[in-house]
């Protein structure tokens, strides 16, 4: 059913081994390749459009959903409608993510529209993770969309991560934290590298009462790759929220950070910090001491920076 | 045995150069605790980067165990047995305390062992082991945390820059009973950059470094009195025996 470069994409995209276990939907060149519904989890093909209605019952605990797409078609572009209906006081794990093998000469593209709909003291974990591979020239091209919706203490963590081969992307996530005390936490981790280019947008509203945005991106740019980041946070409510962009810069890359934080309520509190630079020189010095190559000091510090 | 041979490290500066290091020779014994002082700006911290491979002296040459090590790599040194604890150790973003430790073993470390070396600077393994070496540790957190590291690499020769500073006194006796383990068990040379009369106490020879040279050498009877008495005068002898 899978062949084994679709199974070792969702082993790097979904840490899934086959068809992994829980609630599952494999998306495969534009087709359905396989789903599985558990007795809280039923996941639904929209009929209107392409994509996916995801239900989690009410008060479902311990469960998870993977929803990996795969591409390996050259030159095959595919866009996707995703909607999550989280239960009231669900406590669940989504783990999405898309790998892309191009070898072909033409440009491979998905664009994923993911929008949550996170009912009353739910708590998702979102997991995502990009990647490209393949020898082709044609590019590699990922323009996800997540979109969520926060009831009541409702808390959401998204950790979004790029790891290789992406050439292309757009990134945009928009968090409306409506319903008091709720709360989102957003990590984003990217690696470009080539001529590759990156752009995350993220806007987030703390709209209820005493609600909280924390936005921790962390980012490396290679070669002469290109990033540009534009985090907002607004927050029109007593709320608190912190953006932290740190990117480290290598080669003739190019990094761009430019975070916004508007407070329309007087005790509205956020902060931001961005930092770029490359690597410190004393870092790589203290890992030689301890006997590691200035390559293997350099390659030890970026894993644990994108971690 | 580290010999230091007539060596200098001289950097551009606005006006010319700086000598940073001049003409400093010395030679360390195999197993030996030696503590080198001297006041700030002296070369004491340069002199250890050169002998490390941080820095690279523009004269003279360092041999480690008969081998000319001057052209060597601060890799290379590091595998043939120098390693060194900075005076302002860096931070890791994302780096975890049991991460940089299994770096320094060049092995994946057992926990119990990893907890050994944290407690021989004085920190509760449990409470640090999966922490982020990162701007979240106090200063005299990550000194003892690269403490631990030195210690891990179990090299032949440990160098320590002023491994006192930014640390209570709690730890710092552990620490000083940790070096003086070392030395009494035989387990490796120690060279101690410190200004810290308890842990000059301990050497069994005391350098004296002072704009750039060596200034004095000798026991701790010999050199530590010479000290005291430019503290006490508030002038330094050690210019005016070099008349400068
Ligand atoms: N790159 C440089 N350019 C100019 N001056 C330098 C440079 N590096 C070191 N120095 C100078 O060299 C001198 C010796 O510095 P070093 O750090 O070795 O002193 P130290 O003896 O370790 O002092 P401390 O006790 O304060 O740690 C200082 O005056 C310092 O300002
Ligand atoms: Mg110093």
């Amino acid at each position: 059913m899978l062949n084994e470069i679709q199974k070792n994409i969702l082993a790097i995209v979904a840490d899934m081994k086959g068809t992994g276990e829980g609630a599952v939907n494999i998306r495969s060149d534009g087709q359905k390749a396989f789903r599985r519904n558990t007795e809280h989890i039923v996941i639904e093909s929209k009929t209107d459009k392409d994509g996916i209605d995801i239900r989690i019952a009410p008060g479902t605990k311990d469960e998870s959903v993977h929803i990996p797409v795969v591409l390996t078609k050259g030159g095959f572009k595919d866009m996707v409608y995703n909607d999550f209906f989280v239960g009231e006081g669900a406590d669940v794990t989504i783990v999405a993510g898309c790998g892309i093998h191009n070898c072909s000469d033409c440009d491979s593209q998905h664009d994923g529209i993911h929008t949550f709909y996170v009912g009353k003291n739910a708590k998702v974990k979102y997991i995502e993770k990009h990647y490209g591979e393949g020898e082709g020239e044609g590019k590699r091209i990922l323009n996800p969309q997540t979109v969520l919706y926060l009831e009541e203490g409702a808390s959401v963590t998204l950790e979004t991560s790029q790891i290789r081969g992406v050439d292309d992307t757009k990134r945009y996530t928009k968090v409306e934290c409506r319903g008091a005390g709720s709360e989102v936490i957003i990590r984003e981790n990217l690696l470009t590298h080539g001529d590759q280019k990156a752009v995350s947008e993220m806007d987030v509203f703390l709209s209820g009462f005493d609600t909280k945005a924390q936005v921790i991106s962390r980012s490396v740019a290679q070669d002469a790759s290109a990033q540009i980041f534009y985090p907002r946070v607004s927050g029109d409510n007593k709320c608190f929220g912190h953006v932290q962009c740190d990117a480290i810069i290598m080669g003739s890359a190019k990094v761009r950070a430019i975070p916004e934080i508007s407070c329309n309520h007087v005790d509205a509190s956020l902060i931001h910090e961005a930092a770029i630079g490359r690597i410190a020189g004393e870092q790589i010095m203290k890992l030689m001491t301890l006997g590691l190559t200035a390559e293997q000091a350099e390659q030890k510090i970026l894993e644990g920076f994108l971690r | 045995m580290l010999e230091i041979k007539h060596l200098s490290y001289r950097v551009d500066g606005e006006d010319g150069g700086v000598d940073i290091l001049r003409d400093v020779s010395l030679t360390v014994e195999d197993k030996k605790f030696v503590v080198v002082t001297g006041p700030n700006g002296g070369g004491k911290t340069s002199l250890a980067r050169a002998v490390m491979g941080i820095y690279q002296p523009t004269g003279g040459s360092i041999f480690w165990n008969g081998e000319d090590i001057t052209r060597l790599s601060v890799t290379e040194r590091a595998q043939r047995g120098i390693s060194y604890g900075f005076q302002q150790p860096p931070r890791f973003k994302g780096m975890k305390v049991r991460d940089l430790l299994n770096v320094a073993a060049g092995k994946e470390m057992s926990h119990d062992s990893a907890c050994d070396y944290l407690t021989k600077v004085g920190l509760c393994a449990r409470d640090y082991i999966d922490r982020d070496v990162d701007a979240s540790l106090s200063g005299g957190e990550v000194k003892r945390i690269e403490i631990a590291t030195v210690l891990a690499r179990r090299s032949e020769l440990m160098i320590f820059d002023e491994p006192e500073a930014g640390i209570d006194l709690w730890s710092f006796a552990r620490l000083t009973d940790t070096f003086q383990e070392i030395h009494d068990k035989k387990e490796a040379t120690i060279l101690i950059i410190s200004h810290q009369e308890r842990i000059i106490r301990l050497a069994d020879e005391i350098i004296l470094i002072a704009n750039g040279a060596v200034a004095a050498r000798g026991s701790v009877e010999e050199i530590y009195p010479k000290i005291i008495a430019d503290t006490v005068t508030g002038c330094s002898r050690l210019e005016v025996d070099r008349k400068c």
